[in-house]
């Protein structure tokens, strides 16, 4: 087990300083533009002393070094832009908690009712329900969600004379943003936690379950779904980390304060510094995510053992 | 006494005579009315007194036949055939087949139909001289105007060929991109490392970040949108390609076929490939609507293409804007709807078509 964890961990971060070369390296091809609050009034001199002060005119393997130490001690640069010399660590210590709470409350609800809904389908199979959330499915999956989201704003404010924008003395506004975001969660497990447990459903043990007279709610919740849920699992703290990142489009219709604005915000102003501090973030948070997920998987499943693979080979 | 032993013996025995009886008797049928040569089918049935008296010029030697010689190799199953007969059995997909094609054919012939007004144009009315900006759908304008006074009707099928184009071409993309990487990777061992490497890179970065990546150094256009979605598109079915060309390389139908000396191209296209025609043409299929999504989503973020390209993507964004103000939602409206049914469509067409074209289910 240890192994494989130091094995694994060694893995991400080589991904994710491969990232971050990719990242940094192309980053440094942007006009200079993104680096200024005023370029236009500003002579070519003055540009290029300032450029020398922030460090951008030495070579670019002494930029990325310099870059990863303070990436690696929690300082992301600072702002030209957004916020002129103001540090982007702080930007996102503001934004992130917000973001945080929005995506795991709707987390919170969206993952019983994906389960429950991939239950019902699992077990009401042919029936209408099914039809219902394979019709709820499908919109979710194939729709782009600006489009869901933006109609689910338009028609649910208007109907419920609720205000169009996210305010935090007002609870009310945090209903239609939280709900939506629930939305695609509960698509995608439901329609995942269905499926393998219609394949789990046709395994041998389970007609051997049924010929020897278990009752029926035994082997679905005992065997069926506890047997389904497995490779979901995996799925669950990658969820949870993107909640980290907010959701783009949500945050920005309903102007939330959060994170998904803030990348939108950035790139309208071409924030060098804060779009490359915001994509490799979210690349790391995304990377952790995919770690603990497995790390998850074999705590959860006994019968993946990763060190007891290599060693009967 | 009889024992119930010796009952079933003589039971057995009396079968046995009983049948061969039977046979002699069909046999002595056979026999007399196949007095002449002439009136056999089947040579098998001659006795040897006849064969010797057969003449040798009623009998030429056969030569090899190659086309002969393959076709015992086949049924007379066809692949495609069943496909498509089980494809359109279906009828919900057959009807949206159907919608699809209406509607890009629609899309390509639009421009050509006279009285249609250009999507680009900002049209005065006639009486006041001042733009029909916001114009609610009308006899004039069948879906309205924007806040400048452009067509929206003529902006919507501008739009959805747009998108389109965008959607065919990515999809094509990811297929051959895909289909090329999957075979390298799964045929070529040495370069399995490499491959390993960079789907593991790829893949654990959210696809959005590379998207907006890409179209954030790049410039802007409908260029650097493909290239962007396909950067990442093929990385799906590259995998599954290359994960069935391992399971599948060494079966001991491909080792036959090698050890004939078939050509390397030739076990590809015809012992490989043909496993994975379902898989891939699901993900043609299904990066169409995604595709489109991405162009919204790039579109959305300002990333995207100028306002005087109309996409579909733009005009809901342009929908954004006038979010509040409920009587100019039919802005939104019509685009959205438009939207929907080409996503959902092809979404569904590509399920359906899979699950036609995968030979387990042709039986």
């Amino acid at each position: 087990m240890l192994g494989y964890l130091v094995k694994r961990l060694l893995r991400s971060v080589i991904t994710l300083f491969i990232i971050v070369v990719i990242v940094f390296v192309m980053l440094r091809q942007m006009p200079v533009e993104g680096y200024f609050n005023d370029y236009d009034n500003m002579t070519p001199e003055a540009v290029q002393n300032a450029l020398q002060n922030m460090g951008l005119l030495d070579p670019i393997p002494t930029q990325l070094t310099r870059f990863i130490k303070d990436f690696v001690r929690g300082d992301l640069g600072v702002s030209y832009r957004y916020r002129v010399n103001y540090p982007i660590a702080k930007i996102v210590a503001d934004k992130a908690p917000l973001s945080l709470t929005f995506g795991g409350i709707a987390m919170l609800i969206g993952l019983p009712l994906g389960f429950g809904l991939g239950i019902l389908m699992a077990r009401s199979k042919g029936k209408w329900i099914a039809g219902i959330g394979t019709a709820y499915i499908v919109i979710m999956q194939s729709v782009p969600l600006a489009v869901i989201y933006l109609v689910i704003q338009l028609v649910f404010t208007s109907l419920f004379r609720i205000p169009l924008l996210y305010s935090s003395s007002n609870p009310r506004t945090w209903i239609l943003p939280i709900a939506t975001l629930a939305l695609p969660t509960i698509a995608t497990y439901g329609l995942w936690l269905r499926r393998y447990m219609v394949d789990e459903q046709n395994r041998d043990y389970i007609k051997l379950a049924k010929a020897k007279g278990v009752p029926s709610k035994f082997i679905w919740y005992r065997h069926v779904f506890r047997n389904a849920v497995v490779p979901l699992v995996q799925l669950i703290p990658a969820s949870i980390l993107a909640t980290l990142s907010g959701s783009i489009y949500v945050e920005s219709l309903y102007s939330i304060p959060g994170m998904g604005g803030l990348l939108v915000d950035v790139i309208k102003r071409q924030d060098n510094t804060m779009v490359q501090a915001l994509v490799i973030l979210f690349a790391a948070v995304s990377i952790l995510g995919l770690l603990l997920g497995d790390l998850l998987m074999v705590l959860v499943d006994p019968r993946i053992s990763l060190t007891a693979k290599t060693r009967t080979r | 006494m009889k024992s119930i032993r010796d009952r079933r013996t003589e039971k057995l025995a009396n079968n046995v005579s009983e049948y061969t009886e039977q046979a002699l008797e069909t046999i002595r049928k056979m026999q007399e009315t196949a007095q002449t040569p002439e009136e056999l089918k089947d040579i098998d049935e001659l006795s040897e007194e006849q064969m010797q008296m057969l003449s040798p010029e009623a009998f030429s030697r056969v030569a090899f036949d190659k086309a002969q010689a393959e076709k015992g190799g086949y049924s007379d199953y066809s692949y495609w055939g069943s496909t498509l007969r089980m494809f359109f059995r279906q009828k919900f997909p057959v009807f949206l087949l159907c919608l699809l094609v209406l509607i890009v054919a629609f899309t390509s012939v639009q421009p050509y139909i006279p009285g249609q007004r250009d999507a680009n144009r900002i049209n005065d009315n006639e009486i006041t001289g001042v733009p029909d900006s916001n114009v609610p759908p009308s006899g004039k304008y069948w879906l309205g105007t924007n806040a400048i006074g452009q067509d929206l009707w003529s902006r919507i099928w501008f739009g959805a060929r747009t998108s389109l184009y965008i959607g065919f071409v990515v999809a094509f993309a990811d297929a051959v991109i895909g289909i090329v990487m999957g075979l390298l990777w799964g045929y070529v061992r040495k370069l399995d490392f490499l491959f390993t490497e960079l789907y593991n890179v790829l893949s654990n970065v959210p696809q959005t970040i590379i998207l907006i990546l890409i179209s954030y150094i790049m410039r802007p256009g409908m260029n650097t949108m493909i290239v962007a979605m396909a950067a990442t598109g093929w990385l799906a079915l590259a995998r599954f390609i290359r994960n069935q060309v391992v399971i599948i390389r060494d079966r001991d139908y491909n080792l036959a076929s090698r050890c004939l000396g078939t050509p390397t191209r030739r076990i590809i296209l015809k012992n490989l490939l043909p496993h994975m025609v379902s898989v891939i043409m699901l993900r043609m299929a299904l990066s169409i609507p995604m595709a489109i999504g991405n162009e919204v989503f790039l579109t959305y973020v300002g990333l995207g293409l100028p306002i005087t390209i109309p996409s579909l993507g733009n005009l809901i964004n342009e929908g954004r804007k006038i979010v509040t103000v409920p009587s100019l939602h039919f802005q939104l409206i019509a685009p959205a709807a438009v939207l929907s049914i080409v996503t959902i469509s092809f979404y569904l067409i590509g399920n359906a078509f899979s699950d036609a074209a995968d030979p387990r289910n042709h039986v």
